[in-house]
């Protein structure tokens, strides 16, 4: 291990640690912290996080951002908001589909910008930023409600408020373990019979126990009762949306076609381009999933605020999702990184910001503490990178 | 022009059109790409001028020439980068039309190009399948491309690479090199174009890429080669071409050559020793 990490290719154990500190640090400050009911509260903290930095990996892959994401999510949170309740009473599902297809929308239209005319991303969703922040002001204050509209519309306020039963979080969770697993096994055995390099019996049962005791924890932290006057237990569904994204999105990266030439092109768009790549096609594919996986962060964030209000800050948010997303290992040069990087990311963010909280540390130390974890982070990285045969 | 190469070729009639000095072409070997009379303008500037060359199958041709003479024109004509102003492209005796990559991909030719076009953050099987990757029910099928991968570097007695799941960025020059050919081979290439393939390469590394390219020509695969470096030429070439000035000014096989005679045909164009030893052979 200590010579994958010397390679640069130490993978997320340093940030693993980092997060093992941060824990113990805060439950030595108050015994809250690692309580059941504060971990599911964490984790729901983290959605947000984790959801818009995936969103962001998929065009730092490329040496792309979209500074844009935060807004784009308070754009789709607002319109699924005021869709459903105010006047309007859409049914859900069209609400939340139209909210998708705006911010879809605008992930294509930077994607256009940037491809087309060739202007810089970093620009075009700065512009994107500032507009997208106008137009959300716009709408919200014009529904006349004094700035901020809250949510009485059942299935978007239970995406964070809703749980699952005990039972269905079990099931769900043991579900999602033994898949993994298997797939895991499979793959292993099926290069081993074929006399490619396969992984060690014992690294492999190591990797099944990690599950499965992950898995566990999971299931204990999900369904202690974390209610003070009625009893409240199960996984909360946001926590299932943030898990099928992340999955489906790792699983584009590592098994498909255009997974594989998103990192080409991150690599070396000329090489990919010579090897018949579509690269500008790849490219707005990209740019519409960082739309959509937005989109999809802004309806959780407003099912945990409960509602929209004008003084969303969009800005703030798609920093700390880049940052997440840059803590868990991605680079922002393009070509190196991974999904699950934004889960530890935000993870960690989520955990800083909880934590101080509890601790009763304000913004300031708030803010400080996330800019030490994100410099340690980079630096540990570019450390570790230094001497390694990993060109970026 | 009425005749097809073949028939030049048996009256040696295609040696002359630009008076190249000591062009003979050995009537036995089939030959592969046939070019005639090629020309390539950039507006008023003449890049290429009525260029005849024969590249048989299974043969290392070198291409020679100094800085500007047309050497990387020539090869982006033939790969298809740009289609030549005006004359004649054969392939096993069809007269053909290259106008895209596209094109010379699917005639068998195959460009490795100085700067390898490897992406340095995958491995050595994903940038072997960069763009054509096999797939099991529409997912990526990472065995058997790692499979092939293996069989092909083996077949090319590229043994230097540990593990074919090696990152490109953290392989040698030599190895690239090695990873960029094998590329090549692996589409089925006839003709594998390798332009400046030793350039930035140390003595063990050139050596590597030397004998790579006669594991290529072993197999029958015709490779055209570019290089500043006459000691490397006159390694691994069955065959020189020589440019100069945009004109093809003398090709034929190697012991029609000696280094002196290749360097003044490099630098002025012209040498009596060439004719001489085309002579004596």
């Amino acid at each position: 291990m200590l010579k994958r990490f010397r390679r640069g290719d130490s993978g997320m154990i340093p940030i693993v640690i980092g997060l093992i500190v941060l824990a113990a640090y805060f439950q030595i400050r108050s015994s809250v912290f690692l309580s059941t009911g504060n971990l599911t509260n964490l984790m729901v903290q983290a959605t947000i996080f984790v959801l818009l930095g995936i969103a962001e990996v998929w065009l730092l892959l490329l040496g792309e951002i979209d500074l844009s994401a935060g807004f784009n999510a308070g754009l789709a949170g607002a319109i699924a908001v005021i869709l459903v309740d105010q006047q309007f009473h859409w049914s859900w599902y069209f609400a939340v589909g139209l909210a998708l297809i705006a911010s879809t929308g605008f992930g294509a239209l930077w994607g256009f910008l940037v491809i087309g005319l060739r202007l810089p991303s970093f620009i075009v969703t700065l512009a994107g930023q500032l507009g997208l922040e106008g137009l959300v002001l716009w709408i919200v204050d014009s529904q006349g409600t004094g700035g901020s509209i809250s949510i009485h519309e059942p299935v978007l306020y239970n995406i964070v408020y809703g749980d699952f039963t005990p039972l269905f979080t079990i099931i769900f969770i043991v579900v999602t373990v033994l898949g993994l697993s298997f797939s895991l096994v499979r793959t292993n055995a099926s290069r081993a019979s074929r006399n490619l390099e396969s992984v060690p019996m014992l690294l492999m049962l190591l990797r099944i126990a990690g599950l499965v005791i992950g898995g566990g924890l999971l299931i204990w932290i999900f369904n202690s009762n974390r209610g003070k006057f009625t009893p409240i237990h199960g996984m909360p569904f946001a926590i299932l949306i943030v898990g099928v994204v992340l999955g489906a999105c790792t699983f584009i990266m590592n098994k498909t076609k255009p997974g594989r030439y998103l990192y080409a092109i991150g690599g070396n768009a000329e090489a990919a381009r010579r090897a018949g790549i579509a690269v500008n096609r790849y490219r707005l594919m990209a740019f519409m999933m960082t739309g959509l996986i937005s989109g999809i962060a802004g309806l959780v964030y407003v099912s945990n605020l409960n509602g929209i209000s004008d003084s969303i800050n969009g800005g703030t948010l798609v920093l700390y999702a880049v940052a997440a997303a840059v803590i868990g290992g991605t680079s922002l040069f393009g070509g190196r990184g991974k999904m699950v990087h934004a889960l530890i990311g935000g993870v960690v963010i989520a955990t800083i910001y909880n934590g101080m909280a509890l601790i009763q540390l304000g913004a300031p130390q708030q803010y400080i503490a996330t800019a030490l974890v994100l410099l340690g982070a980079v630096t540990i990285d570019s450390l570790a990178r230094r001497g390694s045969t990993i060109v970026k | 022009m009425e005749t097809t190469p073949e028939n030049d070729n048996l009256t040696s009639s295609a040696v002359g059109q630009s008076g190249p000095v000591g062009s003979g072409v050995d009537s036995s070997a089939p030959m592969l790409l046939s070019l005639r009379d090629i020309t390539k303008s950039f507006g008023a500037v003449q890049a290429l001028q009525h260029v005849d060359l024969d590249i048989p199958a299974g043969q290392v041709t070198a291409l020679i020439g100094d800085n500007g003479a047309g050497k990387s024109t020539l090869i982006k004509t033939v790969s298809g980068i740009w289609a030549p102003t005006s004359g004649s492209m054969y392939w096993q005796g069809q007269e053909v039309h290259v106008h895209t990559p596209r094109d010379a991909t699917h005639l068998g030719i195959a460009t490795v190009y100085q700067d390898l076009a490897l992406c340095d953050n995958l491995d050595i099987v994903q940038n072997m399948y960069l763009g054509r990757e096999d797939t099991k029910v529409g997912l990526l099928d990472e065995i058997s491309m790692e499979l092939a991968t293996t069989k092909t570097l083996k077949d090319l007695s590229v043994s230097t690479v540990k593990s074919v799941r090696q990152l490109v960025g953290s392989l040698s020059g030599g190895q690239r090199q090695a990873v960029a050919v094998a590329r090549a081979v692996m589409r089925e290439s006839k003709l594998v174009i390798l332009d400046e393939p030793t350039a930035a390469l140390g003595v063990s590394q050139t050596a590597q890429v030397l004998d790579l390219i006669k594991t290529l020509s072993s197999h029958g695969i015709a490779v055209l080669v570019i290089s500043h470096n006459l000691n490397d030429v006159f390694s691994v070439a069955d065959r020189i071409a020589v440019m100069y000035l945009g004109t093809l000014v003398s090709h034929g096989p190697i012991a029609n050559y000696d280094r002196n005679s290749a360097v003044e045909m490099i630098t002025t164009g012209k040498s009596d020793r060439v004719a001489a030893l085309a002579a004596s052979n």
